[in-house]
């Protein structure tokens, strides 16, 4: 049994976001972290590992500078990771990226008894499309917003969240299941954690390691083989100037309560 | 079948609008009237059908209901495989059908159903998908209007012409990324159908119209479906025991934020007697949600709720940009804030910089009065 | 001097941040106001390696080094200055000399269950009459058999109430003066021992400040600490260590007011503008942030001293000098630019200008270290 879990590193979208003046995201200048709801993922392949002591193996696509995310991930004590890195997978929309993901996951192997976990979504896209769309092109089941998880024998039992409540599913592994936060609160990384991570092993994958791969053809990887492509970014239009209200007293409120009535608000 | 080149040689062949009608425990999902209105308008830019996908064990009582609400036909597959959602059943089912008669598009709610399901959908069908959109378009005429209204683009950025040689007949998917700062137009040129998500409480949903729930047309397709094809067990359906915030339906929001902190109780009971005071619903942050103040059906933002009511109240609310992703739509904004520079201010159409321990219960008494001498007239 | 982090060191430094804020300061000024000891912070802090940064892995330990250890006491005292001084009197004051001076037999016995945060350690050199001048200890040990007795009591001493190991200086012969001091190794629960009453104090509130008691304490042999009459040596060696930690703690919490500060004045208003418009403020935080600047250089310099085993006495008095008058004064300047707010506790800066004032006197007063200094000067 191992726990296969796909990553992201994704700019902070909390802080201030930049954006370019041609209306797309300026990367460069908004600090990285890894997705949110992937490190959920990772713990819940931690706790399997200290359940069942499994091996948690780390797949992210992304820049050489992704290496940083996986090594903090291996830090909290996953065991080894594959960065997937080329070119040639650059421009690739959520149909591309899980082909590509996939044929990584196919490359390293996929057993019975296995568990490839995902996010829920990532905060700069927030699609939520890759993980269900990995699980359909290894064949796999999967169970999506999962908020808790328990393994018995070769099938798991996973907490699907709804809107107004919650679904119980049972699916044999191997299967795929997206994360959501209330899933766990991811361990931090440890003392012994960080200074041993950068001695396990990380393999970078590029176009030829997976070429061989039967999902990795030129028309459905990168951006030629991405079916969605982007017409048109923009920024929406700033709203008419507000008004900041003198003060914070009874006439201040006063203020308010006239502007509102005058305006049929209130 | 070779599902790299069925739809992508003989794009024409596709033909229709599909909305998948999404139903639990029998019941439909607002989001189904809400997309089948919006379907409706693309049905009638292309001069084509709109549909609705209905799957589900003897659900052909809510048929009336989706003609109603725009369709001229119900394409309903019956059996008690598909009593309880599953993804496999449901995937199967879609795609199969998809693969018979080619729609041109097809939409799904944003739910967490319609994210689960429609993903898997696009990646079996070799095609394009746009997640959360929260406007469509076909006819380029009206997209461009769009743009023109709401975005900050000049007429060289539109660039009308470039646009219509390229996509003048293909669906434009319109979605916010980056919480909102940033918005980006879909196309899936090549590929048909064309698939997008949509948010719930974003498309208006039209008025029931009684003539077309008595014309709308029932199609039982053939199908098959096993218990094979389905890899996962449903063991329970639990619904949530408290009460649903009703966030969306709501005229007026009042939220709270970081800035309840120093007292979280008497914070709470502040915001929750404002929102009583103006009939509206009680509303948090993130701060507020994952600090464990209020549950997650309060969440107001890009990963809660995004909300349009006439009239949303910050209170303790710095602004981060996910929270104002969900509410910079409403009709009016009061914001009150500590910090005056808080970002909040930026969208606020009336800010109040100051303690809202202070400020918020002059706001309770205030507007109470207010409220009374209006009913009094 | 290159202070050049390594990637671990800044994959610590930004694994202490994190556990900073989200463990330790939502906690700091409920620890403070109800004087309540953080056992729930220990207990994460152990399976971390929080306990044992610089120890090797064979014992429990995190495998890092001083530098990084003082990294994590200055990240805690940013936000809550009582954390940070009972991970540096665990690790600097206890486990240290026992990973440093300890048979194999001790260390296999004693640093698993202080790295893992089993049981806390401190250190016992204070007495009533033996403060500053350590040398006049009065508790005395006598070998009986294959135990020693030890009597006498000990004050002052930090995580004396809730320590389960504690290293106590003793004297073996008074003939001797300070050569005839020991160190011992001394459980909680050895016959004998006993802890007295706990300190009501100015700052770092949620820390237990306790007297301890010997009557008769029967000691193990084997829980000798180094040779008989070696005890002053270990503690004035250990001494050196803690004072990098008591060092760290004040420059976190320097830097932990310079940024309260910042935050402040940039939202304050009067006179109609933010008062960090003000250029009295704007010089204030300057001259506040080249003295935590300054002081930290210090801090690492003997940090990396100790970690490349040179002798690091005169390094670690400088550090911890000037850290902790520059904390003491860069907090009370912080107080000031809060004004009335900031002597409320509803602010934690007021919190900091009291937890800095011990820097200046635990593990040797700041005249202490001038002694130091002087002495490493040839100044007699």
């Amino acid at each position: 049994m191992k726990a296969i879990v796909c990553v992201k590193q994704v700019p902070d979208t909390s802080g201030k976001v930049a954006v370019n003046p041609d209306g797309t995201l300026n990367r460069a200048s908004m600090p990285v972290i890894t997705n949110p709801d992937d490190r959920s993922a990772v713990e819940a392949a931690l706790r399997l590992k200290d359940q069942y002591g499994c091996k948690v193996v780390l797949v992210t696509m992304g820049p050489a500078a992704a290496e940083s995310m996986l090594r903090e991930l291996l830090a909290m004590g996953a065991d080894e990771a594959y960065l997937v890195s080329d070119r040639a997978f650059g421009g690739s929309d959520t149909f591309a990226t899980s082909q590509i993901v996939a044929a990584a996951v196919h490359h390293i192997g996929l057993e019975p008894g296995d568990i490839v976990l995902c996010g829920r979504q990532a905060i700069d896209g927030d699609t939520a499309q890759v993980g269900p769309q990995i699980a359909e092109k290894l064949n796999l089941p999967q169970v999506t917003y999962a908020a808790d998880i328990q393994v018995h024998g070769s099938a798991v039992t996973v907490r699907r969240m709804l809107e107004d409540g919650y679904m119980t599913i049972r699916v044999d592994t191997p299967c795929l299941i997206t994360c959501v936060k209330e899933l766990n609160t991811p361990r931090y990384m440890s003392v012994p954690g960080i200074m041993g991570c950068w001695d396990k092993p990380l393999t970078v994958l590029t176009h030829e390691e997976l070429k061989d791969e039967p999902l990795i053809e030129p028309d459905t990887i990168g951006l030629k083989g991405s079916p969605t492509s982007i017409a048109k970014s923009f920024t929406p239009p700033q709203k008419g100037e507000g008004v900041m209200l003198e003060g914070a007293g009874r006439e201040t409120v006063e203020d308010l309560v006239s502007r509102l009535t005058a305006k049929h608000i209130l | 079948m070779n599902m790299i080149n069925w739809n992508n040689t003989d794009t024409a062949a596709f033909h229709g609008v599909w909305v998948y009608c999404e139903q639990r425990d029998g019941a439909l999902m607002s989001t189904d009237l809400e997309l089948l209105s919006q379907g409706r308008h693309l049905a009638n830019e292309l001069g084509t059908e709109l549909c609705g996908v209905l799957l589900g064990d003897g659900v052909d009582g809510l048929v009336p209901d989706l003609g109603g609400s725009g369709a001229d036909k119900v394409y309903v597959c019956s059996s008690p495989l598909l009593k309880d959602y599953t993804t496999d059943a449901h995937a199967k089912l879609i795609c199969d059908l998809a693969q018979t008669y080619k729609p041109e598009i097809i939409l799904f709610g944003a739910t967490n159903l319609g994210r689960d399901l429609a993903p898997r959908c696009a990646a079996r069908l070799h095609t394009g998908l746009c997640a959360d959109c929260t406007h469509l378009d076909v006819d380029m005429g009206t997209y461009l209007e769009f743009l023109r209204e709401h975005s900050t683009l000049d007429e060289k950025g539109i660039g009308a012409e470039s646009l219509t040689a390229r996509f003048a007949s293909d669906l434009k998917m319109t979605r916010p990324a980056f919480g909102g700062h940033l918005m980006a137009t879909i196309v899936c040129p090549r590929f048909r159908p064309a698939m997008a998500t949509v948010r719930p409480g974003v498309m208006v949903r039209a008025p029931y119209d009684e003539a077309r729930a008595k014309a709308v047309q029932v199609i039982h397709p053939d199908f098959s479906l096993t218990e094979g094809d389905i890899h996962t067990q449903v063991l329970e359906t639990v619904k949530a025991a408290r009460e649903l915030v009703d966030l969306l339906g709501a005229d007026v929001v009042v939220s709270v934020g970081r800035g309840i902190g120093s007292d979280v109780q008497k914070g709470l009971a502040l915001g929750q007697e404002l929102a009583d005071v103006l009939g509206g619903v009680l509303g948090g942050s993130r701060v507020a949600i994952d600090s464990g103040w209020l549950s997650s059906d309060h969440q107001v933002g890009q990963t809660g709720k995004t909300v349009h009511p006439k009239l949303y109240i910050a209170l303790g609310i710095s602004g981060a940009i996910q929270h104002l992703a969900g509410m910079q739509d409403a009709k009016c904004i009061i914001a009150v804030n500590k910090n005056e520079a808080a970002p909040i201010f930026e969208v606020a159409d009336y800010g109040i910089t100051g303690d809202l321990f202070k400020v918020v219960p002059m706001m309770i008494e205030q507007f109470r009065a207010a409220k009374h001498a209006k009913a009094a007239v | 001097m290159d202070f050049q982090l390594s990637r671990e060191q800044q994959m610590l430094r930004q694994m202490y941040r994190e556990f900073a804020e989200n463990e330790v300061k939502p906690l700091a000024a409920a620890i403070d106001e109800e004087e309540r000891f953080p056992w729930e912070t220990v207990q994460k802090m152990a399976p971390l390696g929080l306990l044992g940064i610089y120890f090797p892995k064979e014992y429990g330990g995190g495998g890092a080094d001083v530098l990084s250890y003082a990294m994590f006491v200055e990240e805690l005292a940013k936000v809550c200055g009582t954390t940070a001084i009972i991970v540096s009197t665990h690790t600097s004051l206890c486990s240290a000399p026992i990973f440093e001076f300890g048979t194999e037999e001790q260390k296999r016995k004693y640093l698993p269950i202080l790295l893992h945060g089993e049981k806390i350690g401190a250190f016992g050199l204070t007495e009533p009459s033996a403060g500053t001048d350590a040398s006049g200890q009065q508790t005395t040990a006598v070998l009986k058999g294959d135990h020693y007795v030890l009597n006498g009591s000990k004050i002052f001493i930090t995580n004396g109430g809730v320590a389960g190991v504690y290293i106590i200086m003793a004297m073996t012969d008074k003939s001797q003066g300070s050569r005839g001091i020991s160190a011992f190794i001394v459980e909680k629960s050895f016959p004998g021992f006993s802890v007295g009453r706990e300190e009501k104090k100015m700052g770092i509130r949620g820390s237990s400040t306790a007297e301890l008691v010997m009557e008769d304490c029967i000691v193990p042999k084997e829980n000798l600490l180094g040779r008989e009459g070696q005890g002053y040596k270990i503690a004035l060696h250990t001494l050196d260590g803690g004072r990098i930690g008591v060092a760290a703690q004040a420059l976190g919490l320097g830097e932990g007011a310079i940024n309260e500060a910042i935050q402040y004045t940039k939202e304050r208003i009067q006179f109609g503008k933010r008062i960090s418009q003000f250029q009295w403020t704007q010089f204030q935080l300057a001259d506040m942030a080249t003295k935590m600047q300054a002081a930290q250089y210090l801090v690492y310099a003997a940090a990396v001293a100790k970690d490349k085993g040179q002798d690091c006495s005169q390094q670690a008095a400088m550090a911890k000098l000037f850290a902790s008058e520059a904390a003491s004064d860069v907090t009370r300047r912080a107080v000031q630019l809060f004004g009335g707010y900031g002597f409320t506790r509803d602010y934690p800066v007021e919190r900091m200008m009291r937890d800095a004032k011990i820097t200046e006197i635990y593990e040797g007063t700041s005249e202490a270290q001038r002694m130091v200094i002087a002495r490493a000067l040839g100044v007699k």
